[in-house]
């Protein structure tokens, strides 16, 4: 088994269901996120859009997180997750400073790394991960990528003859397990688009002091 | 902000969480310039015992163990505060992944350190033990197995950090061959400027070479730099995103400027003046200038990559 995921970009609709729905789920503290959804706005005035790209965990086969970590903290679960020990973590920073997605962060309330484990809590128990069950418009499809008839691998059988299905920042050689269907330059690299300070919604973000360390 | 926009599309980031705060700040960079003094000194020191045994003898073989002893204490120190759960660093020893940089580097480092331990002990002992007696270490026949021991361990110590951030997928700029050598210039450097600084009755020969180890790390690493510098953003686009940043006046613009000129350009004139003169009283500020300027080129080069957005 390798689970995947794949986010219809087309589909969505940024109503960030899937964020909050995440937050509760795995109780993820105040400034910090395991799932959110960038808004990119493109174009001039008046032939403009807006863009919404799901961003999270790419479970990556071959994850640089997972080979940094000093103390296998970050592992593999036999499904493909890339999971994380929090009780083994030392909390050096290493997986964020090598994950290239910007998926990993330090949870100021147990002073350890966290990230999106596609909800292995809940896939361990048959049940989908908390996003896939909030997307109003079943934008998000998880499953199993080993089967041929799983509705993931059928969804990327159908749309990859055209270019359709994409993954972030390929040149990495990570080989990311999360895809995405319809996504652009603009929504899958960083570098493309520009963040003006003054104009994000989270200027004036309150910050969790970490408890003990630094 | 070091990203930039594509003008047909004229795409522009309207909500997102802010970008990471800088990761491994001044305490990693702290952990690599004590680490530099501390293998530094062994592979000079083991150079001047080589080629200058008699002349230099004493002084290196007391003096390399103990500031190599203390700086080797400094970097594991910080290395442990900066980790978010210090109390875990065990974990290390108990569950090593070896694929990791990191592990791979806290084992040798602390083997490294041991053997620095017993050399200081055979140096220090017969210092503060004032009865002629019970003076003379044990150990003291073994200082120069132990010396080869830790100048062999003391190449991988110094280099792994290299590895460390080649395996930060996210950090482009870092590339592990350039980093390599980086490493291993800022040893040789510190090494250099360490013994000119202590060894004012060394014989002019001594001080010559160590003018010229200095001078020339001096120069590969600023040769090095430069070629990052200017044409590192014809590889990748977020290495260009990085140094446009730094070239554009980006708050770290001038920081990496005082870094090249104080470790790098600086030290390179005075050891040639030097040379030329035949006199060493500028190696000494050529040294300070060189050990205190490469702790600034080194947290520019640390921090410029980590403004970057990841998503």
């Amino acid at each position: 088994m390798r689970l995947g995921f794949l986010v219809d970009l087309d589909l969505c609709m940024g109503c960030k269901a899937c964020e909050v729905a995440c937050k509760v789920e795995n109780n993820v503290p105040l400034h910090s996120w395991r799932l959110r959804v960038k808004y990119v706005d493109v174009g001039t005035y008046p032939e403009t859009k807006r863009t919404f790209t799901p961003l999270r965990c790419n479970h990556c086969e071959d994850a640089p997180c997972e080979r940094i970590c000093p103390v296998s903290a970050l592992h593999y679960l036999e499904n493909g997750i890339v999971n994380i020990d929090k009780e083994r973590c030392i909390g050096c920073a290493g997986c964020m400073m090598a994950c290239p997605y910007g998926a990993i962060y330090m949870d100021p309330e147990t002073n350890t790394a966290d990230k999106c484990t596609f909800c292995a809590h809940r896939v361990a128990s048959s049940m989908m991960p908390a996003c896939v069950v909030a997307c109003p418009v079943e934008a998000n499809i998880f499953g199993d990528l080993d089967d041929p008839n799983s509705n993931i691998s059928q969804y990327i059988m159908k749309h990859q003859k055209d270019g359709g299905i994409k993954v972030r920042k390929p040149e990495k050689n990570t080989h990311p397990k999360h895809f995405y269907k319809g996504g652009g330059e603009v929504q899958l690299n960083p570098l493309a688009s520009k963040r003006e300070e003054g104009f994000n919604l989270f200027n004036e973000i309150t910050h969790l002091d970490h408890i003990g360390g630094h | 902000m070091v990203e930039h926009t594509i003008p047909a599309t004229n795409a522009i980031v309207t909500l997102d969480v802010p970008v990471t705060e800088v990761i491994w700040g001044w305490m990693i960079t702290l952990n690599m310039w004590a680490k530099s003094i501390a293998t530094g000194v062994i592979f000079i020191g083991a150079y001047l015992l080589a080629r200058y045994g008699k002349e230099t003898g004493e002084k290196v073989r007391f003096y390399m163990p103990v500031v190599s002893f203390v700086f080797l204490n400094i970097f594991l120190l910080f290395t442990l505060l900066d980790l978010h759960q210090p109390f875990r660093m065990l974990n290390i020893f108990l569950h090593p992944n070896f694929t990791s940089a990191i592990t791979v580097g806290a084992w040798l480092a602390t083997i490294l350190t041991g053997i620095i331990f017993l050399m200081t002990l055979i140096v220090v002992k017969p210092k503060i033990v004032k009865r002629k007696s019970k003076a003379e270490c044990r150990l003291a026949p073994y200082y120069d197995t132990f010396l080869k021991i830790a100048v062999v361990l003391a190449i991988p110590v110094t280099l792994y950090t290299a590895t460390i951030m080649g395996e930060a997928t996210a950090r482009e700029l870092w590339q592990t061959p350039t980093e390599l050598v980086q490493m291993l210039t800022a040893a040789l450097l510190c090494g250099s400027a360490v013994f000119l600084l202590i060894g004012g009755d060394f014989p002019y020969a001594a001080k010559r070479d160590l003018a010229i180890i200095l001078g020339v790390s001096a120069f590969i690493a600023f040769v090095v730099y430069m070629g990052e510098y200017y044409f590192g953003h014809m590889k990748a686009e977020e290495v260009a995103a990085v140094l446009a940043n730094v070239k554009e006046g980006g708050e770290y613009h001038v920081l990496f400027w005082i870094g090249q000129w104080v470790a790098f350009i600086v030290p390179m004139a005075l050891v040639y003046l030097s040379l030329r003169s035949k006199t060493s009283s500028l190696l000494y500020l050529a040294s300070l200038l060189a050990i205190v300027g490469l702790y600034v080129t080194k947290h520019v080069w640390l921090i410029i990559p980590q403004l970057l957005p990841l998503s």
